[in-house]
């Protein structure tokens, strides 16, 4: 190949390879430099000020309470137990919210698209509603002016004298193990081996012969008879802890704080209507074609939906609907608005005023929901792969 | 020879237009239909009139105080009387034309962009956005051309949200398409620089990142350097929404076919110009809804400086509702706000949706 | 790379808008002086020790802290800047150099002299936790509040007091904390929770931010002590002093009788040596501190002794209504002593 005329003199600097070294070389170099100045110029800070730095505050007794704890905990306890606090408070609304605002969404997705006017405008009413106010003024309002509605302890929502509603929370009745309950356990235990072992019999016959076995109905008859079986021999595995006003408050009970409540409805409410966005879509993306033909092979409306159209949608649907959990994940953090202990409320909140130790509470939290957000990619892809092999 | 007998007539087919013909096929077409439009029905019956009784029917408009109000219905005197503070924040009152001013000539400037027939429109369009910025922080911060001087803490209301978002959005967007190409650019090492940038900002709540831009950010900037915390906030708001922002560019970028690349590359154009003048124009005019939609997110997600001590308009509501001039009129106010960024997000997404229609039908073939 | 792009960008964009403060380099008093005003964190709105008026002027206790050091550096009182600042920015806004000083009703606590690089400069109003709790629980002393739900602000010492307190007595609570005070009231309002715990002059500067403030009262017990004064960030030495000086120099004239009225006739007609030394008439001990030789006679002059601004911002004079008590002069039955000046 005959060189450029001229290109000899700067052939180095020209050289696309080279320029691309360089180009490279200087933007890690910047970057290094950019993160050593970073570091230089906090060190120095901190020192010059003689801020406490290092995890050894992870040790050191917290001496305040919180309001809602998974897993037992005392003002003597550390902040280390603390950060586990706020992580199982986050992980707790997360998963609620995640199940909630997935079953709402799916309604509403396929109200979206029914042949029912009045059904698929409400729908999109709803949709458009929900989605288009920020979901921290949903808090609010959910937390502010709903529930403030509630009356206080002594005048609670009565339901039967189990469950009771207040400004307190919503209290209901905690199952307490009995005599029963090991009896229990494993009846459910051998209801779901034999459940097992039924499907797969069952699957291997209608291989072999095309006949169907009524799967659904035998699991069903498993999990509820062989239960209620022990419980009529064993007596009753779990007597209900029922709440009781006492002083200013209901004891005993699970409660379920307002906090929560607010939080939880707000964030289902808002995810939801993405989601029925998603699963609209989803559904909208398998063409009609697919409808036809499985009409034409004399498939009924119900299985079409669930062993056609489904299938198909659920390839589209997944990957923004993981999104949105990760989304829910992340705006559970604006629990810090209403005083709900999460993690970013307990922890970067809190405990970063109690030691003042900003840098690393802040690091600890975004590291746990980069972890979060980055595992979560993580089986996404291998999903995507996966779907992407099923495809031929 | 066969008499054929006509079968007698079928009776005319149901009527296919008309009110009734409508509602048997959209509301009433089988059993279960029927059903769910009776449920709606009942459902909005139950919803829709005490919600219009509450908010118009009922409601209080005129007064000055709270003992004016009505009870039962909604109060809004409460607003009116607010409304100032929550369109201008604590801006000072003889200079909130200075407000105005800003953000008329933001419509008046911008609208020559969504006209076709202007020349030049892309040249324009990224002169004005280099200039505006300039303009309206002269106009709202003042201290200079005999303007008084209004510190930014006084900034606030939807003001300061429209600030937060025009900001944001103005300084993400050229982050993110230098993102975008770095992720997207044939140099490891620029590549998982870029990577890792935008995953880091994707992977972690926006409230994280303004917590640390406002408690973290001084701790590492050199002994004497101090940012205005509204411009501390500005930068965390830009870092995180670049990185969606390149995301959606990526997408566009995907979105061009290879051919493009080495036509751009075999009239020798090298890698700015393939970038600037080829494929940027393309990727970027598919993206635009994508975008708008990040910036709707944007427009949302203001609300949460509130969590530093801003005083956007969700804090101005959230602070009125606590005066005790004004207590038990938390209702009013979420629903006025709510009312605001809906019609902002709303109007905005309606138009993404335009947008994705009219760009829809240019690539369909 | 875009790390270095977007903070130059960041950088640059400061310098042209001119907010990058340089707010000490080397001593905090010459940077003061070169940028000719005080940066001084206030709280976010607590009446009588710092909110903002309608017209949006800052007044209050805390913030006649701010005034004095304005006054003594400057000779004029309103050369201050205030930064609002939630309870959780108010550490790293101080150690950052964000502010000059924090006059943020802050308890001084060893481990907030220690770990966090503050020097807290004295004590402008000494304080305990107490509760605010509604008549209708019919409760007369903290020690019945066995099981109650409780209202704090979350990341103070409150907080801390208040769960060692119930610890320590055997009692269960349930604590519920928010971010600002305000929402602290509103909960306790609705019902949300039973009792408001803070320190008890905000206790008192909340009831009245209440609907129906004759229905809630505070209880007798204050549970532990909780000093708050100005604080300054460590490593400088002389702006130290100035901060805890100007305070000194409030509560010092409180005891000897210098009023805002009396102030400039005192200075020129005083027999009374330690006046004479206060005001600059005798010595020149405004000098040793780096401050103008009438720097106090500006403190008083412009913002008033302790005992005046006191009274204007929380006592008689306003509508907390809060009585000295411990926070009288020393020979008045308080514990307020400022050390003398020589």
């Amino acid at each position: 190949m005959a060189k450029p005329v001229g290109a000899s003199r700067s052939s180095l600097l020209n050289d696309p390879r080279t320029r691309a070294w360089a180009f490279q070389i200087i933007a890690i170099v910047a970057v290094v430099a950019l993160g050593w100045y970073l570091f230089q110029n906090t060190q120095t800070n901190l020192q010059n000020r003689g801020i406490t730095s290092g995890f050894g505050f992870l040790d050191n007794s917290a001496g305040f309470g919180v309001s809602q704890s998974l897993i037992d905990y005392s003002e003597a306890n550390s902040y280390g137990r603390l950060f586990f606090v706020g992580l199982l408070n986050t992980l707790l609304v997360s998963a609620l919210g995640i199940i909630i605002a997935t079953v709402l969404g799916f309604i509403i997705g396929v109200a979206r698209l029914s042949p029912n006017w009045l059904i698929r405008k409400m729908a999109s009413v709803y949709i458009e509603v929900f989605r288009n106010i920020p979901p921290l003024l949903q808090i609010f309002f959910w937390y502010f002016a709903v529930l403030r509605l509630v009356p206080n302890p002594r005048q609670s929502l009565d339901f039967m004298g189990t469950l009771f509603l207040n400004n307190r929370g919503l209290y209901v009745p905690a199952p307490v193990g009995a005599e029963g309950l090991t009896a229990m356990l494993v009846a459910l235990a051998i209801a779901f081996v034999a459940s097992i072992v039924v499907f797969r019999w069952a699957k291997a016959k209608r291989h072999a012969t095309g006949e169907r076995f009524p799967v659904l109905l035998t699991v069903l008859g498993l999990f509820i008879g062989l239960p209620l079986l022990a419980a009529l021999v064993f007596g009753a595995p779990l007597h209900w802890e029922v709440p009781q006003l006492q002083g200013f408050n209901f004891r005993g009970g699970w409660v379920v704080i307002p906090e929560l409540f607010a939080l939880l409805v707000a964030l289902s409410v808002y995810t939801a209507a993405f989601i029925a966005e998603t699963v609209r879509s989803g559904i909208q993306s398998v063409s009609h074609g697919q409808t036809e033909a499985a009409n034409s092979l004399g498939l009924p409306a119900g299985k079409t939906l669930r062993l056609v159209i489904i299938p198909q949608a659920m390839r589209v649907i997944i990957p923004p609907l993981t999104s949105q959990y990760l989304n829910l994940t992340k705006n559970s953090s604006l629990a810090a608005g209403i005083g709900y202990p999460d993690m970013v409320a307990l922890f970067a909140g809190t405990v970063l005023n109690q030691t003042g130790q900003a840098i690393e509470t802040i690091a600890i939290t975004m590291s746990v929901y980069l972890t979060i957000s980055l595992t979560i990619s993580l089986l996404m892809n291998v999903y995507n792969k996966r779907m992407a092999l099923a495809e031929r | 020879m066969t008499t054929h007998t006509f079968k007698p007539d079928l009776p005319p087919p149901g009527k296919t237009v008309g009110a009734w013909a409508w509602m048997r096929a959209n509301l009433f077409s089988s059993p279960v239909n029927t059903l769910l439009t009776l449920l709606a029905a009942y459902l909005i019956w139950l919803l829709i009139p005490p919600l219009l009784d509450w908010a118009f029917i009922s409601a209080t408009f005129s007064g000055t105080t709270r003992a004016d109000c009505a009870p039962g219905g909604a109060c809004w005197v409460f607003i009116k009387e607010r409304f100032g503070q929550f369109m201008y924040g604590f801006y000072p009152t003889e200079e909130r034309w200075r407000v105005n001013l800003t953000l008329l000539i933001a419509i008046v400037g911008a609208a020559p962009v969504f006209f076709k027939a202007m020349p030049r429109r892309a040249i324009y369009g990224i002169g004005f956005l280099i200039v505006y910025p300039v303009v309206a922080w002269i106009l709202l911060h003042g201290g200079v051309l005999g303007l008084e001087q209004v510190p930014t803490t006084r900034w606030g209301g939807l003001t300061l949200t429209l600030v937060i978002a025009a900001a944001g959005i103005a300084g993400a967007l050229p982050l993110g398409i230098v993102l975008a190409l770095g992720r997207r650019s044939h140099m490891p090492a620029v590549r998982v620089l870029c990577v890792t940038f935008i995953e880091f900002w994707r992977g972690v709540p926006l409230i994280t990142v303004l917590f640390m831009s406002s408690v973290m950010l001084p701790l590492f900037l050199p002994e004497g350097m101090s940012f205005d915390k509204l411009l501390r906030a500005l930068i965390g708001v830009i870092l995180f929404q670049s990185a969606y922002i390149a995301e959606v560019v990526r997408g566009g970028l995907q979105a061009i076919p290879k051919g493009q690349y080495e036509a751009a590359g075999a009239m020798g154009l090298g890698y700015w110009r393939v970038m600037g003048l080829v494929i940027l124009p393309q990727a970027l005019k598919l993206v635009i809804p994508g975008i708008v939609n990040t910036f709707i997110a944007l427009f949302k997600d203001t609300s949460l400086v509130i969590i530093i001590g801003l005083f956007d308009l969700l804090n101005s509501l959230h602070q009125a509702t606590v005066d005790p001039a004004w207590l038990g009129m938390s209702t009013e106010g979420y629903v006025f706000g709510a009312l605001i960024y809906f019609i902002f997000c709303f109007g905005m997404s309606q138009y993404s949706q335009r947008l994705e229609r009219k760009l829809d039908t240019g690539h369909r073939r | 790379m875009k790390m270095v792009k977007s903070t130059l960008a960041a950088l640059t964009a400061a310098a042209v808008f001119g907010l990058a403060g340089t707010a000490h380099a080397g001593p905090t008093l010459d940077a003061v002086k070169k940028k000719g005003f005080v940066q001084c964190g206030i709280s976010d709105g607590l009446p009588g020790f710092s909110y903002a008026e309608a017209g949006g002027a800052y007044k209050g206790l805390d913030v006649d802290v701010c005034r004095a050091v304005a006054a003594a550096v400057f000779g004029d009182a309103t050369k201050v800047r205030y930064s609002p600042l939630t309870a959780k920015e108010r550490f790293t806004a101080l150690q950052s150099g964000e502010i000059d000083m924090l006059s943020r009703n802050t308890t001084w606590t060893s481990s907030r002299d220690g770990g966090m690089g503050m020097n807290f400069a004295g004590v402008n109003y000494y304080d305990g936790v107490g509760f605010l709790v509604n008549k209708e629980l019919g409760v007369s002393g903290a020690k019945e509040l066995d099981g109650a739900t409780i209202c704090i602000q979350a990341g103070t010492t409150t907080e801390l007091n208040v769960s060692d307190y119930f610890r320590a007595n055997g009692l269960k609570y349930t604590p519920i904390t928010y971010d600002r005070s305000d929402e602290s009231a509103k909960s306790l309002e609705a019902g949300r929770c039973d009792v408001l715990t803070s320190d008890q002059s905000q206790l008192y500067a909340q009831r009245i931010k209440l609907a129906q403030p004759d229905q809630y009262v505070v209880l007798p017990e204050v549970i532990s002590k909780e000093p708050l004064g100005p604080a300054v960030r460590r490593g400088d030495e002389d702006w130290f002093a100035i901060v805890k000086w100007s305070l000194f120099a409030m509560i010092g004239a409180e005891e000897l009788g210098v009023t805002s009225a009396n102030v400039e006739q005192m200075a020129k007609e005083t027999k009374n040596p330690d006046v004479a030394r206060l005001l600059g008439a005798e010595g020149s001990f405004g000098n040793d501190l780096k401050l103008p030789k009438d720097w106090a006679v500006q403190i008083v002059k412009q913002v008033g002794n302790y005992g005046e601004s006191f009274e204007r911002n929380v006592g008689q004079g306003s509508e907390l209504k809060i009585k000295r008590g411990l926070n009288a002069q020393w020979n008045n039955g308080g514990i307020l002593y400022a050390p003398p000046v020589r």
